[in-house]
């Protein structure tokens, strides 16, 4: 190795400084996000951004579950979907002005987002007591069996939509915003994201997260010691629920749409794909994970409608080559 | 005296093979009963049903008066059973101190705790160290279990079951790959034990067998054949037939 | 009664579509305990294959040819660019991986056959309906696919248990390390077996074209269902396929023939609808979590 060579690569300490600098620029450029697509002369940037953070969030909480419960979930969209579809459903029958099982319906987002939330927990609980009975190939199928179930569901719903999908007419209603701009929505989820990360990160390291991660490195150990697997699994699996159904619930309001594939298969996956390529595990690896593949698809997309055909390999290939994700790759 | 622990009548075939065969054999608090045999006795596998992990064909459990047949590992071992694995079980990716904050947190009611963090709760991590500091592992309990060397995870087992406050032990093969050194601190630091738990000691090492025993039991072919005090067994010709070839019985 | 009798025809055809399917996704794992999402894609690139080669050459025959190499070969290269580095991986990782060959599959066949190819027409001797019992007529192209079903279950079993390579691929299924040490080539057996759930991916795509919609996605919505099918079987082996390629095609079929029917009898006309079409999708995986709470390992596991 040549001495110029030698002398560029950065000692730790430095790499740390720098990782460092770049976590602030990138708070930075969140938090400005409007001020900055205004000044670049480019407002659907805020959307951009929404999505990410709304995708961000899903995954994250997809890390809960998969990363430090080594629960492999092929479904998790399906809370996505039942997130949205609580918010979309509910809309309807406030624009309809339509009972919905003798309840009026709300416009405001406290009592929707919550009932979103509440509707993919009990969906979570529901899933995660039945298929937590089994592991490890057939986990993987029967929580995609069941999300194919929900999205076969959401596609018979003619009621709402069916295979065509739910407008939303207006935005749920926050105290002192009424209906959010584009702006302040995008303030809404990225806040939603930051809270939901901040917990998460301490629920990580609590005592029902140290049995969370121990239960992925030896089950035999756990139960030796004491512990029933199944209940802390449940538990961590229908938080993971609750967290994307959150997500759910924001895109609706975001897109103002909600349509069956957000519980499809293919949305699983790319939630998945979000989570391997930060790095699983991490919490903050999904978040990036959730920034390249919206920055690719931007990209892309740009380029080819068949942009897939780029990002399927390249999946195939963070899998083979690149176990531990972005975050394995920037902190060596 | 009701024993600590209890089997009676144990059977567990695998297919045509019979791993054990109507094994009956107790351990009364505060004492040490080893169980010794040549190799493929049967010895993991009557640890394995007794702490859970196997169902047997026949046979009933007891643990401090209950029978715990049908139960499962971990309700055993939140009745009072502990059990140190041959092969050693830790978390790979946790500090000794994690692992034996773990066993610490197990004894602390439920664990259903959201918000408060766990490495910094003094109510875990005292314990955690002094369970560490009586197996001999004071001043390793930074370190990633990966990082340690074997005969640091046997120490590390040990410290587990100490730090689980477990009432009875079943201790399987605890010498297991130590040299001479580390075998003998091991041998000592069971030997503080005695008295406080009961203990099943499976061993090879005949010198900790002979140093710790109170009783000792051999198993053959997933049979007991003979069962008694360490001076009896030592000069019994049945056992000295058994061992041949496979172990020095000392003189 | 009539009706019930087409139903359950209805179902042991749809049985032998999931058959074909399952038997080579769970053989793959079985053997190489590789869980394969892209098994999809397979039955897909035959199926579109097999239009390809009808719409240009009018005959079935060479469709039925041009399909089942063309899911050979496409399961060949995969295995050999993609699946053979995940043998050691874990379940994840290999879901991922085939997920990503997937997404990639489907954009390569609609980049080179647009994304519906023409239409794919029953081959003349297989027009037509054949009177199975006086007042029921059937249609002889799906009498022929359930024959072809079961001929294939007959192969595959003569193959698995009265061959020197189904005798290597059961040992392979158990103990691989083994088959190894005992000079077998494992590579080309694990090939083999990966290409021989491509062909019978093919096969199904050609029988299927005739009577389904060939487009892309196709593969994926068979899919979950095929995993059913295994689940409930019991993941690994052949006969669990068949079992559960059998009771998953008859519920589905006994659910689409009775629900709507009980349904209307018991909810207003507007609610009847939603409901009986939930229902009727979720039939195939109410069979799966029964099966699952009885028998997590399935009903031959």
């Amino acid at each position: 190795m040549s001495e110029s060579v030698a002398a560029a690569i950065p000692a730790r300490a430095d790499r740390r400084v720098w990782l460092a600098l770049l976590a602030l620029l990138g708070l930075g450029v969140l938090l400005l996000v409007p001020q900055l697509a205004a000044w670049l002369g480019k407002p659907f940037l805020v959307g951009v951004f929404t999505r990410f953070a709304i995708y961000a969030l899903a995954a994250v909480s997809l890390d809960l579950a998969m990363g430090y419960g080594g629960i492999v979930s092929f479904g998790h969209a399906m809370f996505f979907a039942v997130g949205g579809y609580a918010v979309g459903i509910i809309a309807s029958h406030v624009a309809e002005a339509a009972p919905l099982l003798g309840w009026a319906g709300s416009s405001s987002a406290l009592v929707v987002w919550p009932i979103a939330v509440l509707a993919s927990s009990v969906l979570g609980v529901f899933v995660g007591y039945l298929s937590l009975r089994t592991s490890g190939v057939q986990f993987i199928m029967i929580t995609l069996a069941f999300g194919q179930l929900v999205f076969l569901i959401l596609q018979s719903l003619e009621a709402y939509g069916g295979d065509d999908g739910l407008l939303i007419a207006h935005r749920a209603e926050w105290p002192g915003l009424g209906r959010p701009s584009d702006a302040a929505f995008y303030y809404i989820c990225l806040g939603g994201l930051a809270l939901w990360v901040g917990l998460l990160h301490r629920l990580v390291r609590s005592r029902f997260g140290l049995v969370l991660r121990a239960l992925r490195q030896s089950e035999r150990r756990v139960a030796n010691l004491g512990y029933p697997a199944r209940p802390y699994r449940l538990v961590a699996f229908t938080i993971s629920a609750a967290g994307t159904g959150l997500a759910g619930a924001m895109w609706a309001d975001y897109g103002r749409f909600v349509s069956p594939d957000m519980g499809s298969w293919t949305k699983s996956g790319e939630f998945m794909a979000m989570v391997i390529l930060g790095g699983v595990g991490t919490l903050i690896g999904p978040v990036l994970g959730a920034s390249v593949f919206l920055g690719l698809e931007q990209l892309l997309t740009g380029l080819t409608e068949r942009w897939l055909i780029v990002f399927g390999p390249l999946l195939v290939l963070a899998v083979l080559f690149a176990r531990r994700g972005l975050i394995g790759l920037l902190v060596r | 005296m009701m024993a600590a622990l209890e089997a009676v009548g144990l059977c567990k075939n695998f297919g045509a093979v019979a791993a054990t065969g109507d094994v009956s054999i107790s351990v009364q608090p505060g004492e040490c009963h080893a169980l010794i045999g040549p190799n493929g006795a049967g010895k993991t596998t009557l640890i394995t049903l007794l702490a859970g992990e196997l169902r047997p064909d026949r046979g009933a459990i007891r643990l401090r008066g209950r029978d715990v047949t049908g139960w499962p590992t971990h309700l055993r071992a939140r009745a009072g059973l502990g059990r140190s694995f041959q092969i050693a079980q830790l978390f790979p990716e946790f500090t000794a101190e994690d692992n034996a904050a773990l066993a610490v947190q197990a004894t602390q009611g439920h664990s259903f705790r959201f918000w408060r963090d766990a490495s910094r709760d003094a109510s875990l991590r005292s314990p955690a160290r002094e369970a560490l500091a009586r197996a001999g592992l004071a001043d390793r309990g930074a370190t990633r279990v990966s990082d340690l060397s074997h005969g640091e995870r046997r120490q590390l087992e040990l410290a587990l079951v100490l730090a689980r406050r477990a009432e009875v032990l079943l201790l399987d093969e605890p010498m297991a790959g130590l040299g001479p050194e580390e075998g003998a601190a091991m041998t000592r630091r069971i030997a503080s034990l005695k008295g406080g738990v009961g203990i099943l000691l499976v061993e090879h090492d005949m010198d900790a067998v002979f140093a710790l025993a109170d009783r000792i039991s051999v198993l053959v072919r997933g049979r007991i054949v003979a069962s008694g005090a360490p001076d009896a067994i030592r000069r019994d010709p049945a056992v000295k037939l058994a061992y041949l070839g496979d172990a020095h019985v000392p003189a | 009664m009539l009706l019930v009798l087409e139903q359950a025809l209805n179902g042991l055809q749809y049985g032998a579509l999931l058959f074909l399917l399952a038997a080579g996704l769970t053989l793959v794992f079985g053997v190489m305990n590789v869980i394969n999402l892209a098994h999809g894609s397979f039955y897909m690139v035959g199926a579109f294959a097999a239009a390809f080669t009808v719409a240009n050459t009018g005959s079935f025959l060479l469709a039925a040819l041009a399909a089942v190499v063309a899911g050979a070969l496409y399961a060949l290269l995969a295995e050999v660019l993609v699946i053979q580095h995940l043998y050691r991986r874990s379940h994840l990782d290999q879901v991922l991986a085939t997920f990503g060959l997937t997404l990639f599959t489907n954009e390569l066949v609609s980049l080179a056959f647009g994304r519906t190819p023409p239409f794919v027409d029953i081959p003349p001797l297989l027009r037509g309906s054949v009177e199975i019992v006086p007042g029921l007529s059937y249609p002889l192209m799906r009498l022929a696919f359930i024959a072809a079903g079961a001929l294939v279950g007959l192969g595959l079993w003569m193959l698995i248990n009265r061959t020197r390579l189904g005798m290597l691929v059961r040992a392979g299924a158990d103990d691989p390390e083994m088959v190894d040490a005992l000079g077998v080539d494992t590579r080309r057996l694990f090939a083999g077996v990966f290409a021989l759930g491509g062909l019978l991916c093919g096969f199904a795509g050609v029988m299927a074209a005739p009577l389904l919609a060939v487009e892309i996605g196709m593969g994926e919505r068979i899919l979950i269902t095929t995993f059913v099918v295994i689940v409930v079987g019991g993941v690994g082996s052949v006969k669990g396929a068949a079992l559960g390629a059998l009771l998953v095609g008859m519920s589905d079929a006994m659910g689409r023939a009775l629900i709507p029917g009980a349904v209307a009898g018991l909810l207003p006309s507007h609610m009847a609808d939603t409901v009986a079409g939930g229902l009727v999708s979720a039939t195939t995986f109410l069979l799966m979590v029964l099966v699952l709470l009885v028998r997590p390992r399935g009903l031959v596991g």
